[in-house]
């Protein structure tokens, strides 16, 4: 403990905050700049917005609450965080919401104004919590920041109304304050943000200072506290959701095979973030098609291919299970084809801002017929970015549709993402040494069994492809029975080809020993922290994490050999386990999460911990 | 470059090593054997189109055919050039992509009317509203052929097939007046049975910048013989057509006898040798208007009341989808500058750790 100013400044490993208010509050922004700062002091971060499904709920009321969570500190953070310290509630329906998670002893920093009885009222309280002894079991601190936000702002010639959206701010500078970060980056942000309306601009500035200079003078904060830094490898960083990174991965993976991108989409929750990004960039010759339904954004991306782009969709479940007759073609006619599949709760339309991993099953077999695809999985917000590239590498070295697996949380969470140096990425480009006189558009690489991409547009390859049968090599129309045996073994052999080009498996933790935890997308994290945490303990526990999911890396099955018990942690009723049953002996055992929410750290944890108590 | 067919405008977009000879009805023959049955009307379509291809100074690799699924859609196989045999209904989509891809290209949809108005309709329909430059061929026999004998989304109400036996209970659907709803910029009907009018219409549709939409009425032999009583053969077919001229009166039978004109909002068949009404009185035919209002009058007429209209209902211009996504993609590079991989990566706000 340091003392500064006779407040204490305490030493912590890690942290985590959750800002939570109305729809209209501003949390998400004063989030995204809380980690933004975080980030640039040295941090990691992990963050997860979690709001409501409507497009805005009535204001107050507990449909309509907004909270954006981080965790951040040394490197051990990978997740948002099972539970926050500290709570910043802008009403009595943000209170209300996400007291359960708050740790107990933990922090919360109240809009003592907007406790009034109407909001009462609407939060469902009989009575004022800031006022009865139902918050015994935290530190509450009560600022009236609509009052003094309110103070701040006058000189900037705002209308009252306009002021009042400054408050997020004010919130955002105590919780500045309470974890030592500095105000000037957020001072340089805003003079960029808000530069068309200085009025904006000094207003805001005014709020954020006001609400620093509040936490650092009242007597309510005594203790603040100075967050660990990470070790993260060098390099430049920025932070991106899982969104972002995805529609990011897939420009420069264009641009690396020296095509055009052609993504064709049609909006649905939690994947629409992906178009949005891919429609500002234009100036890569990124040619976007929002299409009409599921199934037209998919064959565009299969007519796109067919024509020599890189063709990408874009969906989730709902739209995954539209696109499967379409994926089948992609199959058949072997041409490139990109599924960007941003997984929710389901089935049908189920939950369509809750997250889950349940399109396992579906992406590896929900199509008619043979038909094998490759089917990967990002494992994280960054990671994203990094298997997006991959499959658009797979997808044209291949010749083949490649599903790629995200989910609710992944889209909207952020973290820090070292950027690459795009000279660093391979070069995707692929090339045929073809005559035109000798040509068969099924004729096939002896290595990969690509067959060759002419595209339209090519004197003296003019082909014809479709859904029917294909003739080995000529790829004319066959009915006939040994070639059609002959090509479904031909299109699966070329799928498992693709185990000697990806990267072995890893394991983290013990090399060998009682239980290895295999996951799979987001909840790598929670994985990653619970299994180290254990294995720090003396456990001879590790972790594995598949981020290719079909086929499996060829060092797969010997590595789940070295354990004697495979605890296998997905959000879903079990889909891999079942996948990794029809394939390997092991003694395989479940944690499925099915609540619509990110894995926590502590239900990892457990399931080890019962796991290895067992006989 | 001697082709006299072909015009300075078209010569600068051709590329490839084809456009330097003159292509001729046997390059566009695959050497796919063509397995319709005898007598069907897509002969007469594969025939026309093989003669208009090489006359629309593109280059044969610069074609690309994409169907979906029906009798109609076995179309793309008989065509040497590059070729799509879609799934069910998708053809538009999958052209639409093709289009994106590579503006360059001819692109034409081969679709029938249960491909292209059941289980597709709304991508025709989209195709048809955002203009995209490719040209839809849509074979109207009014029957399932391929899965022997089902009523179609264009089968006459009351008709009776193996899905029906008691007849149907379904109004058909009329393409050309949905595709005029859906702002179709060139939206024609010919018929199968005509040769001339057939490439005459193809041809315009093949030089119109934009989507065309192409309604070929078409007889089934086999599960709807007679489907357009006007399209059996040696029949005379005068007084049960109209042939649409743009900017001239309606007439049609013998000697253009008579006509159509429009009394109390209402289409009717006037007599001019009896001298019930005056050529003055007749409605004229107005392809470019900007309204599709008369478009959708003429498309309506149907026997027995009235002949069928053929020809060229709207004809008009305007930007085509492609040419708009390529002129936002040359502001947004003239604004921005060419994309650069690295300055995306490092855009918004970057830290670096030592």
């Amino acid at each position: 403990m340091i003392a500064t100013g006779g407040k204490e400044l305490v030493q912590v490993r890690q942290a985590t905050v959750r800002f939570a208010g109305d729809s209209g509050d501003g949390m998400q922004l004063v989030g995204g700049q809380f980690a933004d700062i975080a980030s640039m002091t040295g941090s990691a971060i992990c963050s997860f917005p979690d709001f409501p499904s409507d497009i805005r709920a009535p204001a107050g009321t507990l449909g309509g609450v907004s909270g954006y969570q981080l965790s951040f500190g040394d490197e051990r953070v990978t997740t948002p965080g099972d539970a926050p310290f500290v709570l910043v509630a802008m009403n009595p329906a943000a209170l209300k919401v996400c007291l359960p998670e708050l740790q107990k002893g933990g922090i919360i920093i109240a809009n003592e104004d907007e406790f009034t009885p109407t909001n009462l009222k609407k939060a469902e309280y009989e009575s004022n919590p800031l006022e009865d002894d139902s918050l015994d079991d935290y530190r509450v601190i009560c600022v009236p920041m609509t009052r003094l936000n309110d103070e701040a702002t006058a000189a900037s010639g705002l209308s009252k109304s306009q002021r009042a959206r400054c408050k997020n701010f004010f919130a955002l500078g105590m919780a500045l304050w309470l974890y030592d970060h500095p105000l000037q980056p957020l001072l340089e942000w805003m003079m960029r943000k808000f530069q068309r309306s200085a009025e904006v601009m000094a207003a805001n500035a005014a709020s954020l200072r006001a609400g620093h200079n509040f936490a650092n003078t009242a007597e309510l904060f005594r203790v603040h506290y100075q967050v660990a830094r990470a070790k993260l490898p060098a390099g430049r960083y920025r932070r991106v959701t899982g969104n972002e990174a995805l529609a990011l991965g897939c420009i420069v993976g264009a641009h690396r095979t020296g095509r055009t991108l052609v993504y064709a989409s049609y909006p649905i929750t939690p994947a629409s973030e992906v178009l949005h990004e891919l429609a500002k960039h234009k100036e890569f010759d990124v040619r976007v098609i929002q299409a009409e339904d599921e199934i037209a954004a998919c064959c565009a991306a299969i007519g796109a291919s067919f024509a020599g782009s890189v063709g990408v969709t874009g969906t989730s479940g709902p739209g995954l299970s539209l696109k499967a007759e379409a994926i089948g073609l992609a199959v058949m006619t072997e041409l490139p084809l990109v599924v960007l599949n941003v997984q929710r709760a389901g089935p049908s339309t189920g939950m369509p801002t809750k997250t889950e991993q349940a399109d396992l099953l579906i992406s590896m077999f929900g199509r008619h017929g043979e038909s094998p695809a490759v089917v990967l999985a990002a494992a994280s917000a960054a990671d994203c970015f990094h298997m997006a590239f991959e499959s658009v590498r797979l997808a044209t070295k291949y010749m083949t549709p490649v599903l790629l697996l995200s989910d609710s949380f992944l889209a909207n969470s952020a973290e820090p993402f070292r950027i690459p140096d795009p000279v660093s990425l391979p070069d995707l480009r692929t090339g045929w040494d073809l005559t035109p006189g000798d040509f068969a558009p099924y004729r096939r690489a002896s290595q990969t069994l690509a067959r060759a991409w002419m595209a339209p547009g090519s004197p003296g390859f003019e082909h014809r492809i479709g859904g029917l049968e294909k003739e080995d090599e000529t790829g004319t129309v066959s009915y006939d029975g040994e070639n059609h045996a002959k090509m479904v073994r031909l299109r699966a052999e070329k799928i498992a080809r693709i185990a000697s080009d990806i990267p072995p498996v890893e394991v983290v933790g013990a090399e060998e020993g009682d239980v290895l935890v295999v996951g799979w997308g987001s909840t790598y994290g929670a994985i990653a922290a619970a299994v180290e945490q254990l294995h720090q303990e003396g456990h001879r526990v590790a972790h594995l994490h598949l981020r290719y999911l079909n086929p499996f890396p060829q060092n797969f099955g010997q590595t789940l050999g070295r354990f004697s018990r495979i605890l296998v942690v997905e959000g879903n009723c079990g889909q891999l386990r079942m996948m990794l049953r029809s394939q390997f002996t092991a003694s395989f055992f479940a944690l499925n999460k099915l609540d619509g929410r990110p894995l926590l750290i502590r239900e990892v944890r457990t399931a080890i911990e019962e796991l290895l108590k067992r006989e | 470059m001697s082709s006299p067919l072909i015009d300075e405008a078209e010569k600068s977009e051709t590329t490839g090593g084809d456009c330097l000879r003159i292509l001729t009805r046997k390059d566009f023959q695959s050497p796919q054997t063509v397995r319709w049955c005898p007598g069907c009307g897509d002969y007469s379509i594969l025939a026309q189109i093989q003669k208009i291809l090489p006359e629309l100074g593109i280059a044969r690799e610069n074609f690309v055919f994409v169907s979906g699924i029906g009798c109609s859609s076995r179309f793309p196989y008989y065509v040497n050039t590059y070729g799509f045999h879609g799934i069910h209904g998708r053809a538009p989509s999958i052209a639409t992509g093709v289009k994106c891809a590579n503006p360059d290209l001819s692109v034409w949809v081969v679709t029938g009317d249960g491909d292209g108005l059941s289980i597709g309709t709304n991508h025709v329909i989209h195709t048809i509203r955002r203009n995209i430059d490719l040209n839809i061929l849509l074979f109207n026999n009014r029957i399932y052929g391929l899965t022997k004998g089902q009523y179609s989304p264009t089968s006459e109400f009351g008709k009776k097939t193996k899905s029906s036996p008691m007849g149907t209970i379904e109004q058909p659907i009329r393409p050309i007046q949905m595709a005029l709803a859906a702002e179709g910029t060139f939206v024609a009907r010919t018929i199968a049975a005509d040769p001339n009018h057939m490439r005459q219409t193809l041809e315009a549709a093949a030089n119109h910048r934009g989507t065309s939409f192409i309604e070929i009425l078409q007889n089934c032999r086999v599960f709807n013989d007679r489907a357009f009583e006007e399209s059996s053969a040696g029949k005379d077919t005068k007084d049960d057509r109209i042939l649409l001229r743009h900017g001239e009166p309606i007439r049609f039978g013998t000697g253009g006898g008579r006509g159509i004109a429009v009394r109390n909002m209402t289409p009717q068949v006037v007599d001019l040798e009896s001298g019930e009404a005056s050529v003055g009185e007749l409605l004229i035919h107005d392809a470019q208007a900007d309204s599709p209002a008369l478009a959708a009058l003429l498309a309506a007429l149907e026997p027995p009341e009235f002949p069928v209209a053929l020809g060229v209902f709207r004809n008009i211009e305007r930007p085509t989808y492609d040419e708009l996504m390529l002129s936002q993609i040359a502001a947004s590079t003239v604004q921005r500058g060419r994309g650069d991989v690295a300055k995306l990566l490092n855009s918004g706000t970057t830290w670096e750790v030592d």
